[in-house]
């Protein structure tokens, strides 16, 4: 299900572009330019998707990763010392 | 001067909120840059979108739907709506809980160890800062412009240079000292609250406007059918042939009235007598103040009264667009005429426009309430300087040419919305999450606000386009992109409205500045000061005192680069945007390539600043909106190269130790 989430994601980055709408100013519904629509399902579509990703490709792993070891009340261990 | 006070009341409660929020400080370094990590997810939601959507969001991208039409929608907003949301799902929980693994609190002390390299700071934190700098401009640059805008007249005797209206350098002081007062007292508390404020608040306010807006202009649908009618090609990404014909003729015609000007004003090889003139005017309809010129020069032509060589002709075009006549003159421009596009290509002389504004139409420009003419009311008002501009503009410059939206432009802009991976505010916002599940609802919700935010800005944009008052366009040839929403919430509703909708606007605006004041106040002190200084030199009381005088800095600094020559609001936006973006591949690498190599970070952020310094330049510095490179968005290229050079590099240096690797993908 976690690769069908990611494939959907692909698919909305290819229909993004939808070159099928270049020229057509249709008015939908009287005022909505149908590109405008369309592009706004876009962003709907969007939204369902990650819904599907916290649903069923959501990290559970990192939350157990953090609580492990919550944060510290200072920075992370003087990094001069790596170089 | 109704607007000017509740714009007063909005910004005290706003002070309020911050000083409020303060109460709650816990007086510690962490509190004040991380909210100790108790942000849920609600407020997440608010912050992260309050902090994405910026003056871009609504002054841009209703200017820019003015300008280009309603594809601006796909080339932003709905892209932006997948990308985000992905950089939050695979970069931000998992930078989220490293951050609160490992205790950062800044984009660069995650680099420092995950690159095991220390100077990595020294590269990384003036490219974003200086990156965050032109973002800030946006907002303070567009705030000054809103505000001056919405309270033109608003006083009776005080800044007639700005047509009784607060100045914009006034109006950007003041948002930029509001925003820096809650934000120095506040730190990511209060800023995260007045985030969550001002995001409602706009909201809310947005789709008032929209509906305000569309009921002024006879309903939805009478407003788009103006447009389908008088500008087709903006409710679509090409061209239609009907706006094409219109522009065929309106360029005709300012051609033969260069073509008079210039063998009237500067040859002085004509001179109409007043019978000739009588006659053409008999025949002209007016439709513009100063109509008698273009009556003038259409008579001349068709009678045939003047003869001009090509050079003279050419030479004519560039004086009527206030254009810099090259010297020594073009030899390809003695023999033949110049296209509108090669004109555009020389640039318009500074000051030009003002001065011959000013010299025309001097004794009409007075106080916005007051008769032009006391004894005959019916004459109208006095005119402002921006509308004495406005029709200096129109009647004189050369129209606007339609022009498609290109495919690959428009493919290319999916690149923009990265920038959301490598901005330092949002890397901040997103360690402020209590849990890896506040994540979730800014993920899902995050395309939908967008949605709710923009569809409605980009219709007020186009609408503007073939908006009507009073029978005649509201907005002339040439107006000014960042002024348009302005213009039209003051135009079109009441001052008690148009004050609750400019505090709409600027919250938007604020909202934006504020995580970022914040942000580099902290990389200042973490990344710079305690880095470098020591951990132990300085108290939390000192890095916090240091975080504000840094804040204070930048402010000031910003605040300086607002009063020089103003950009279009989007194209410095996606500049600025692109420069993030370039740097998209080194932090997703970090997060998911074992085999990314210091060196091979190194050569990534070189060459995408280098390309991104090289393009900037290239595009006379946001001044070419319309800059491509090679058919695409200069961004497609800098991220390529960019990933090009990390990866090539990396494939060829050592690999970075086992102990990092371990500690940072201790799964595999």
């Amino acid at each position: 299900m976690r690769y069908a989430v990611y494939g959907l994601v692909v698919v909305l980055i290819i229909i993004h572009q939808d070159n099928w709408l270049w020229d057509d100013k249709r008015l939908i519904f009287g005022f909505m330019p149908i590109t405008l629509l369309y592009q706004a399902g876009i962003s709907m579509g969007a939204a369902f998707v990650w819904f599907l990703a916290t649903k069923f490709a959501w990290p559970h792993h990192l939350e157990e990763i953090a609580q492990e070891s919550p944060a510290q009340e200072s920075p992370a261990p003087e990094s001069g010392e790596t170089e | 001067m109704t607007q000017l006070v509740i714009i007063g009341i909005y910004l005290s409660l706003l002070l309020f909120l911050g000083l409020f929020s303060s109460r709650l400080f816990k007086g510690t370094s962490k509190d004040y840059m991380l909210a100790s990590h108790s942000i849920g997810p609600f407020l997440l939601l608010m912050s992260i979108f309050g902090t994405t959507m910026t003056a871009f969001a609504l002054v841009g991208s209703s200017g820019e739907a003015y300008k280009e039409g309603v594809g601006v929608y796909g080339m932003l907003a709905s892209s932006s709506g997948i990308i985000h949301s992905l950089c939050f799902f695979l970069l931000g929980i998992k930078l989220w809980s490293w951050g609160h693994k490992y205790g950062y609190t800044t984009q660069i002390q995650f680099f420092r160890e995950r690159l095991e390299s220390d100077r990595i700071g020294i590269i990384l934190f003036p490219i974003l800062v200086g990156l965050v700098i032109p973002y800030l401009l946006i907002g303070v640059m567009s705030s000054g412009v809103v505000i001056s805008s919405i309270t033109e007249g608003a006083f009776e005797n005080a800044f007639a240079a700005y047509d009784y209206g607060v100045p914009p350098w006034l109006g950007s002081l003041v948002i930029s000292l509001v925003v820096l007062v809650y934000v120095f007292f506040g730190g990511m508390r209060g800023t995260a609250w007045a985030n969550t404020f001002q995001t409602i608040v706009f909201m809310i306010l947005g789709v008032v406007t929209f509906f305000v807006i569309s009921s002024k202009l006879g309903g939805l649908q009478a407003a788009s059918d103006a447009v389908l009618e008088k500008n087709p090609s903006k409710l679509m990404r090409a061209v239609d042939p009907k706006d094409r014909e219109r522009y065929a003729q309106k360029y005709k015609t300012w051609t033969l009235i260069a073509k008079y000007n210039y063998a009237t004003r500067i040859l002085k090889t004509l001179e109409l007598t007043p019978e000739q003139k009588a006659e053409a005017y008999k025949e002209f309809k007016p439709r513009m103040p100063n109509w008698q010129m273009t009556a003038e020069a259409l008579y001349a032509a068709k009678n045939n009264l003047y003869e001009l060589s090509a050079e003279e002709v050419n030479k004519a075009l560039l004086t009527q667009d206030d254009r810099v006549i090259p010297d020594p003159f073009p030899e390809k421009y003695q023999n033949g005429l110049m296209s509108h596009h090669e004109l555009k290509e020389y640039p318009r002389k500074a000051n030009a426009e003002k001065e011959k504004a000013m010299l025309i139409f001097g004794g009409k420009i007075g106080h916005p309430t007051h008769d032009l003419d006391p004894d005959d009311p019916s004459k109208g008002k006095k005119w402002t300087i921006k509308k004495a501009l406005g029709v200096y503009r129109a009647s004189n410059w050369a129209p606007d040419a339609p022009h498609p939206m290109s495919k690959l432009v428009f493919l290319t802009y999916f690149f923009v919305p990265l920038s959301v991976g490598m901005f330092p505010h949002l890397f901040q916002h997103w360690l402020t999450a209590r849990s890896a599940g506040t994540f979730k609802l800014p993920v899902v919700a995050h395309p939908l606000f967008i949605m709710i935010v923009w569809v409605p800005c980009v219709l007020v944009g186009v609408w503007a386009t073939s908006a009507t008052l009073n029978g005649a366009p509201m907005f002339p040839p040439h107006f000014p992109a960042n002024a348009v929403l302005a213009a039209m919430v003051k135009k079109m509703t009441s001052p008690v409205l148009a004050g609750f909708l400019t505090a709409g606007i600027l919250a938007a605006i604020m909202s934006s500045l504020d995580s970022q004041f914040l942000c580099i106040g902290t990389m200042f002190t973490e990344d710079i000061v305690v880095h470098y200084g020591g951990k132990d030199r300085f108290t939390d009381k000192q890095v916090v005192l240091m975080a504000r005088m840094f804040i204070i800095l930048v402010v000031a600094i910003t605040y300086g680069f607002s009063l020089l020559e103003p950009r279009r609001v989007f194209t410095l936006g996606v500049w600025c945007f692109s420069g993030f973006s370039s740097l998209f591949p080194i932090i997703f690498a970090a997060v998911y390539w074992k085999r990314l190599t210091k060196l091979g970070a190194y050569a990534g952020v070189l060459v995408a600043i280098g390309s991104w310094l090289y393009l900037f330049k290239e595009a006379k510095y946001a001044l070419n909106p319309s800059y491509t490179f090679l058919g695409m968005m200069p961004v497609a290229t800098m991220v390529v190269a960019s990933a090009t050079a990390m990866i090539l590099v990396s494939l060829i240096t050592r690999p970075p130790s086992k102990e990092t690797l371990v500690r940072f993908f201790p799964e595999d």
